[in-house]
């Protein structure tokens, strides 16, 4: 068996840019390299109309319409907008803002920053496996409630919410509807319809599109939603968000989006085969893993599990022709364990142990089975340097020692 | 991060990793660090006539501090315990070239030394 290293297993963290997609953005850095605003040449002409079929082509993805749509700098910014464009616009109706605590930051530090400017927001609690439920929604929306803001798919367990549910809650209580889109964008079936989905943030490098664009999804009809624009200028996007399009960026992503749309079918049974294999040769190979998040309403190609008794990062360092993730402390700046394991209920010693895996597009079936391997060899190895180990060899009970926290 | 090239040398090939026999009169065994702060290291020492003949280590914790504690059982190997207690995080984390984030780890390994001298003299009626 012969695998290329390194191997690439973090798609949840970015992705490769797309040949397919590369060729298409490549005309518009040299060639057609208009201003998309200039109304009085053909340069700009040709480069509106490059922007234009990228809109629908995205738009196409999640069901709506072209005109639904607010490009971006990617889907920081595209939280950043639907959160504070909407508390902003609607203050005189209300200064509550629900959201969940497994969210990315993007969406948790601007809640906080609506906090200090003395806005209320209500953090979701979720379940063991990373769920909130629409009756959760439904019982924290009050008169004051303007905004509620849950995630499709969560980035380090890909555990997909209820969105048509708490969409129907939403449409039925007349609170807007915001989603962070950005993991299950691509991946997964969306209707922006049919979930009564009023604002969606995506992002173009997670679906092998370039990095630093991505989008706002505004419904326009029904209700038509407004917000205020938090970068001005020149009034792009309908005023939305000012700024010269980043057209060759905007290109990439149009065309990601449209590959991603038409071969989502057949990629998302090939990747969810490829995460299933690599999930349960990790159980058969390795003792004492835990699966986090849910087996069920899950990304195709999402894993997260945890090694008892061995330290993430040190399984990391052992991995290291391996590109992927922990939750571990020691891997973070802060020296925090994940604060969304840590959210689901799951020990601190779990979340230390944990390693996320994402499979994408370019995954092979060797490269699975050679990680198992890698990391069957190496958490034997760990776990015969570690003195946890060893404690519940010798049938200690961890949780009866008295720990010198620090 | 990158890693300095004595910590991955440690890691890969961890000096003295195992266990003495914890109710030997003549071993002392440190364990400090908890698993829910990601590092848990133990060290035992072996002393026979004021001097540490033999150490091992196990470390659940980060590459770092599997390398501290791989070097700290290496050098306290024929040190007399008085010197083997002067030990400091800073040498260790000098040595492996630690980042700022990782010197815990060192000083997790300088707790574990002294947890296991202390460990060896209470047997023996002292402090
Ligand atoms: C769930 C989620 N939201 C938001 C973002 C931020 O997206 P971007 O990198 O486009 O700013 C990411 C990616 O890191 C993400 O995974
Ligand atoms: S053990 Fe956590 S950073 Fe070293």
């Amino acid at each position: 068996m012969t695998v290329k290293t390194p191997i690439y297993l973090d798609y949840a963290a970015t992705c490769p840019v797309d040949q397919r997609v590369v060729d298409q953005m490549v005309p518009f850095f040299t060639q057609a390299y208009g201003n998309a605003a200039s109304r009085t040449h053909a340069f700009g002409w040709t480069a509106e109309e490059a922007v234009e079929r990228a809109r629908e082509q995205v738009a196409q993805t999640i069901g709506a319409e072209p005109k639904e749509l607010t490009f971006t700098s990617g889907a920081t910014e595209s939280n950043n907008l639907a959160i504070k464009g909407i508390a902003e616009y609607l203050h005189e109706q209300g200064d509550h803002v629900i959201t969940v605590v497994t969210e990315h930051k993007a969406v948790l530090d601007t809640c906080k920053h609506l906090e200090r400017q003395g806005k209320r927001v209500t953090y979701l609690p979720v379940d063991a496996q990373g769920l909130v439920t629409a009756q959760q929604v439904a019982d924290a929306i009050t008169d004051e409630t303007v905004l509620v803001s849950v995630m499709f798919a969560n980035n380090e367990t890909g555990v997909i919410q209820p969105i048509a549910e708490i969409g129907k809650v939403c449409h039925d209580r007349k609170v807007l509807f915001h989603t962070d889109a950005v993991q299950a964008f691509g991946k997964v079936p969306i209707d922006v319809q049919a979930m009564n989905i009023d604002l969606l943030s995506m992002s173009a490098h997670k679906i092998y599109g370039p990095k630093g664009v991505g989008g706002l999804y505004v419904r326009r009809r029904k209700p038509r939603v407004r917000l205020a624009p938090q970068i001005h200028g020149g009034g792009h996007e309908r005023g939305n968000r000012s700024g010269t399009l980043n057209v060759p960026a905007i290109v990439g992503f149009g065309a990601a989006a449209e590959i991603a749309r038409q071969g989502m079918g057949e990629e998302s049974v090939r990747i969810a085969a490829l995460r299933n294999r690599l999930r349960d040769r990790l159980r058969e190979e390795v003792q004492h893993v835990t699966l986090n998040g849910s087996e069920e309403h899950v990304l195709p190609g999402t894993l997260n599990m945890s090694f008892s008794y061995i330290e993430g990062e040190s399984l990391l360092m052992a991995l290291k022709d391996v590109a992927l993730s922990s939750g571990s402390a020691c891997t973070s700046a802060s020296l925090e364990p994940s604060y969304v394991l840590r959210a689901m209920g799951l020990d601190d010693e779990l979340a230390h142990s944990s390693l996320r895996m994402t499979i994408g597009r370019f995954t092979t079936q060797e490269e699975v089975d050679y990680v198992v391997e890698l990391i069957g060899k190496h958490v034997t190895r760990l776990r015969d340097m570690s003195p946890l180990w060893e404690m519940v060899q010798e049938g200690i009970d961890l949780n009866s020692i008295q720990w010198t926290a620090h | 991060m990158a890693y300095s090239d004595k910590v991955i040398d440690h890691y890969e090939n961890p000096r003295n990793v195992g266990s003495l026999d914890k109710g030997d009169e003549s071993v002392g065994t440190g364990v400090v660090g908890a698993p829910a702060c990601g590092d848990v290291m133990k060290l035992q020492i072996k002393v026979e006539g004021g001097v540490i003949t033999d150490a091992k280590f196990k470390t659940y914790g980060c590459g770092s501090a599997i390398a501290s504690s791989s070097l700290v059982t290496e050098w306290v190997k024929g040190m007399k315990i008085e010197d083997a207690m002067e030990i400091k995080n800073s040498q260790i984390a000098e040595e492996l070239s630690l980042p700022p984030v990782k010197i815990h780890c060192s000083v997790l390994a300088e707790d574990a030394i002294k947890a296991a001298i202390v460990d060896y003299q209470k047997k023996h009626g002292g402090a």
